[in-house]
């Protein structure tokens, strides 16, 4: 792996796949294995999570997400351009740090 | 919206949002008519603002300083020499990349493991467990660096009953505590900060609230992509401009008052905290987290007899060469005032520690193209 390698990252992972306390987690065409030991809640297939050095620390829940963008629009009040900037961002930031198991 | 495309709506890097956000921040200035200076402590936040040249759009007259927001740069010289001695004496020892090239007070790592010593970079505290049971025959040392994002990590493990050749040489950071040292400085006049999203998901956005009282300071806690810190420079400005000195969160999708309890709670079950010495700052009350005793068979300063005498003061050498990255994690100075920036000092032969993590400012300033401030530039 990359001596560089963050310790923090704020991107949220898909769980594809979980056994026990472990998770293969996908961050946007990113495969990377996640322990489930600290995690806020129980985590699904399918959920989303933050991932903090090789371990999930946070569940993030679909209707928080919306709070979230309802907040900044609040704050704002703008309607917002919808071209998907992070998809391809986030691929190169995980992918940088992907080579760890 | 299905759930996928509700997260794809997460990427926060919306234009029209962000040009929305820097318009409210102009006219939150406008309406406070002076200078303000802000800080965060983050070294994610100083990634995310300067890759994205986010001080190029913020209005004139308000200042966004970096605190000791890095725990590599904070780990202090003395803390890298016990690791050092570990490797030397033989034990196997582990640690994030980032560890690595942290100067000590006479070696680095990166050193030790040229020198024959065992060092290997994992990405996980799970790996290095791992690695124990592989080779059973052998002592291994997790050298657990970061704040309480990473302690949690390394206290579930901790409390999970590692194998018996594993054990923790704990240099773990506690974030409040730093912040305390900035407030109480007399040299810096921080009127609101910027608090880590990440540390704030395990110990959730009301830890600030005695804080931001008795400081008088606003506190808004923050995530990492571009929006989310301009959205709490709104915020903050906001707070400033009504005199409020209060508690935001523009981090909900992640962060709630009370956190991430479960985690909190293994926090504490393995880790106190301790004053401990933080690079380049001092001595921080409370700073340090140290294994508790009942935990201390794990603690690798308990089994070994670690043997680092003859260290010097690293801290004390690298101002003598110039370097000022106790100032600039201070907040009283940023690296374009260091004359070894981009000259002596550079990534592949850092002076400092600020140069050597890729959370330090001076590192992250570098990698950006020098000083990310259009302004300045033109
Ligand atoms: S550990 Fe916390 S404070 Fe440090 S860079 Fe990560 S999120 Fe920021
Ligand atoms: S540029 Fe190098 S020498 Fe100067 S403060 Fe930063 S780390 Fe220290």
């Amino acid at each position: 792996m990359k001596e560089t390698e963050d310790m923090c990252l704020g991107v949220p992972g898909k769980v594809i796949a979980i056994d026990g306390l472990d998770a293969t987690v996908d961050f946007f065409g990113v495969r990377k294995s996640l322990r489930l030991d600290i995690v806020d809640e129980p985590v699904q297939v399918g959920d989303y999570v933050l991932n903090h050095v090789g371990f999930a620390i946070r569940r993030i829940p679909p209707e928080e997400v919306q709070e979230t963008l309802a907040l900044f629009d609040q704050i704002l009040e703008v309607s917002g351009a919808k071209e998907d900037l992070m998809a391809a961002d986030v691929r190169g930031e995980m992918a940088a740090g992907k080579d760890q198991k | 919206m299905s759930n996928d495309d509700l997260f794809r709506q997460l990427k926060f890097r919306d234009p029209a949002r962000a040009r929305a956000l820097a318009e409210a921040l102009r006219h939150n200035m406008d309406a406070i008519g002076r200078e303000v200076s802000v800080m965060h402590v983050c070294g994610s936040h100083e990634q995310a603002i300067a890759r994205f040249g986010l001080r190029a759009v913020l209005p004139p007259g308000l200042e966004l300083i970096m605190g000791p927001g890095c725990p590599v740069c904070v780990t202090d010289g003395p803390e890298v020499d016990e690791a050092v001695a570990l490797a030397m004496q033989g034990v196997r020892v582990c640690t994030y990349g980032d560890m690595l090239r942290l100067p000590g007070t006479a070696r680095s790592l990166a050193d030790a493991q040229a020198d024959g010593g065992k060092v290997e970079v994992v990405y996980s505290i799970s790996q290095a467990v791992e690695l124990a049971q592989a080779h059973p025959e052998e002592q291994v040392v997790f050298l657990a660096s970061g704040f309480e994002t990473t302690a949690v990590a390394t206290a579930a493990v901790a409390l999970a009953s590692p194998p018996p050749n594993f054990s923790i040489l704990s240099v773990h950071k506690y974030v409040p505590a730093a912040m305390e040292i900035v407030a109480a400085s007399k040299e810096t006049h921080i009127e609101g900060y910027v608090a880590a999203g990440h540390a704030a998901i395990i110990t959730g956005w009301a830890i600030f609230e005695p804080f931001a009282a008795r400081t008088g300071a606003p506190v808004v806690v923050a995530g990492f992509e571009p929006l989310d810190i301009l959205a709490a420079l709104v915020k903050l400005t906001e707070l400033i401009r009504e005199g409020r000195p209060e508690v935001a969160n523009v981090y909900p999708r992640c962060v709630t008052k009370e956190g991430n309890l479960p985690a909190q709670r293994s926090l504490w079950r393995a880790f106190r905290t301790v004053t401990g010495r933080w690079r380049g700052i001092a001595d921080v009350p409370g700073g340090n987290l140290e294994l508790v005793p009942e935990l201390a068979a794990l603690d690798a300063r308990k089994r070994f007899r670690i043997d680092t005498a003859g260290v010097r003061d690293a801290a004390a050498e690298e101002e003598a060469k110039g370097c000022i990255c106790g100032r600039i994690m201070l907040g009283l100075a940023t690296p374009e005032h260091c004359a070894l920036f981009g000259t002596t000092c550079v990534p592949e032969s850092p002076v400092g520690a600020c140069m050597v993590s890729s959370e330090g400012q001076c590192r992250i300033w570098h990698t950006y193209g020098g000083v990310p401030d259009l302004r300045k530039v033109g």
